[in-house]
C-alpha cells in the first residue's frame, strides 16, 4: 500500500509491524526472521558488552542499522532511576533519540508501573528523547502520556510473551478513539489473527517478539505476521460491514419465479 | 613506564596503565566505539571524551551496547 506511511516523532515507516530481537536461537535466525517480517523498526536491549569473550558476535553485525530503525528499550527496568539510566545510555550509544520506555511494575505479569512510567516519560521528553511508552490498556494513562509529550502510545494486548492475543479489545478501541496519536499495540500477540485484529480495531502498528521468535518456525511466522498486519490494515481502511443479528439476503427477490 | 592501577570494568576487576584513557581501554579490549555507551563512575561519557578522560585507580567503567531482547 503506497502512501499509507506511519509517522512517529518525525520518523516515517512503511511497515506497520515492529519486531523485537530477543529469544531467537541465534543471530542468523534473528536476521532471517526480521527480513521475512518486512519490519522497518527493530527493538533492542541495552546491556554490558561481553569483555571476557571478545570472539562473541554482535547483534548489529547481523542487523544493519542503516537498513532498519533501531529502537532501544529499557527492558528489565523496575524503577524510574534505572529506566532513565538505560535510556540515556542507549542514546549515548549514538544511534538516535528514540527510546521505547518500559518501567515494569511486577515480575510475574511484566505489567507497566504506570506511575513510574509517567514520571520517567516526563523527564525523558524534557531531555529531548522521542519516547515510545509501553503502557497498559487504560485510556486515562494513555492520554496522560500524550499530554506529557509522547508522540505515540503502546498499550499491551496481554502480558509480554503470553500469546493470549487481545485481552481487552474494548479498551483498545476506546484508546484509539480518544487518544489522537498513533497507537502501537505491543505485547501478548500470539498468532497472525491477533495482529490482524489489532489492526482492524484501528491500531497504527503492532509490536511483537515472542510470537515470532517462539513459534515453531519463526521465519514462517514472521511472514505470516507481515501479511496479518497488512490484511488487518487494509480491512480497517476498507470499512467493514456492520454486525447484524439477522440475515440480509444478498440476491434480489425481483425476477424470481 | 607508568605503573599499573586497579579499576573495575563491567563489574570485574581489571588492571590498566596509570595514564590510560577510556579510549585506550576500549582499544585494548578490541571494542569498536560505534554504538557503544560508556559510563565512568556513573557519569555517561560523550564519545568525544573517550580519548580525553584518563582512568584513575578505583574507577568503575561500564561499557554497554545493544543486544537482542525486550522484557
Amino acid at each position: 500500500m503506497t502512501g499509507d506511511r506511519l509517522i512517529i516523532g518525525g520518523y516515517e515507516f512503511k511497515s506497520r509491524l515492529f519486531v523485537g530481537t530477543g529469544k531467537y536461537k541465534d543471530f542468523a535466525e534473528t536476521k532471517k526472521a526480521i527480513e521475512a517480517s518486512g519490519a522497518d523498526v527493530v527493538t533492542v536491549a541495552v546491556r554490558r558488552v561481553n569483555i571476557t569473550d571478545r570472539s562473541k558476535e554482535n547483534l548489529l553485525d547481523y542487523i544493519d542499522p542503516n537498513k532498519y530503525t533501531i529502537l532501544p528499550n529499557t527492558a528489565g527496568c523496575y524503577n524510574v532511576e534505572d529506566a532513565l539510566r538505560y535510556a540515556r545510555l542507549a542514546r549515548a550509544a549514538g544511534v538516535s533519540d528514540l527510546i521505547k520506555l518500559e518501567v515494569l511494575g511486577d515480575e510475574r505479569t511484566l505489567f507497566p508501573d504506570t506511575v513510574g512510567l509517567l514520571e520517567a516519560a516526563k523527564i525523558l521528553v524534557k531531555e529531548g528523547f522521542i519516547v515510545l511508552p509501553y503502557t497498559n490498556d487504560d485510556p486515562i494513562v494513555a492520554q496522560k502520556l500524550v499530554d506529557i509529550g509522547c508522540p505515540c502510545v503502546m498499550p499491551l494486548a496481554a502480558p509480554i510473551g503470553s500469546g493470549l492475543g487481545i485481552r481487552n479489545p474494548y479498551n483498545l478501541k476506546i484508546i484509539m478513539e480518544m487518544v489522537k496519536v498513533p497507537i502501537i499495540v505491543d505485547a501478548g500477540v500470539g498468532t497472525a489473527s491477533d495482529a490482524a485484529l489489532a489492526m482492524e480495531l484501528g491500531a497504527d502498528a503492532v509490536l511483537m517478539n515472542t510470537a515470532i521468535a517462539g513459534a515453531q518456525d519463526p521465519i514462517a511466522m514472521a511472514e505470516a505476521m507481515k501479511y496479518a498486519v497488512l490484511a488487518g490494515r487494509l480491512a480497517y481502511k476498507a470499512g467493514r460491514i456492520p454486525r447484524k443479528l439477522y440475515a440480509t439476503a444478498s440476491s434480489p427477490i425481483e425476477g424470481m419465479l | 613506564m607508568a605503573e599499573a592501577i586497579q579499576i573495575q570494568v563491567n563489574g570485574e576487576p581489571r588492571g590498566c596503565r596509570a595514564d590510560a584513557t577510556v579510549g585506550d581501554l576500549l582499544r585494548e579490549l578490541s571494542i569498536k566505539t560505534e554504538r557503544v555507551a560508556v559510563e565512568l563512575n556513573l557519569e555517561i561519557l560523550d564519545r568525544k571524551e573517550f580519548d580525553l578522560r584518563s582512568l584513575k585507580s578505583g574507577d568503575r567503567v561500564e561499557i554497554l551496547s545493544f543486544i537482542g531482547g525486550g522484557s
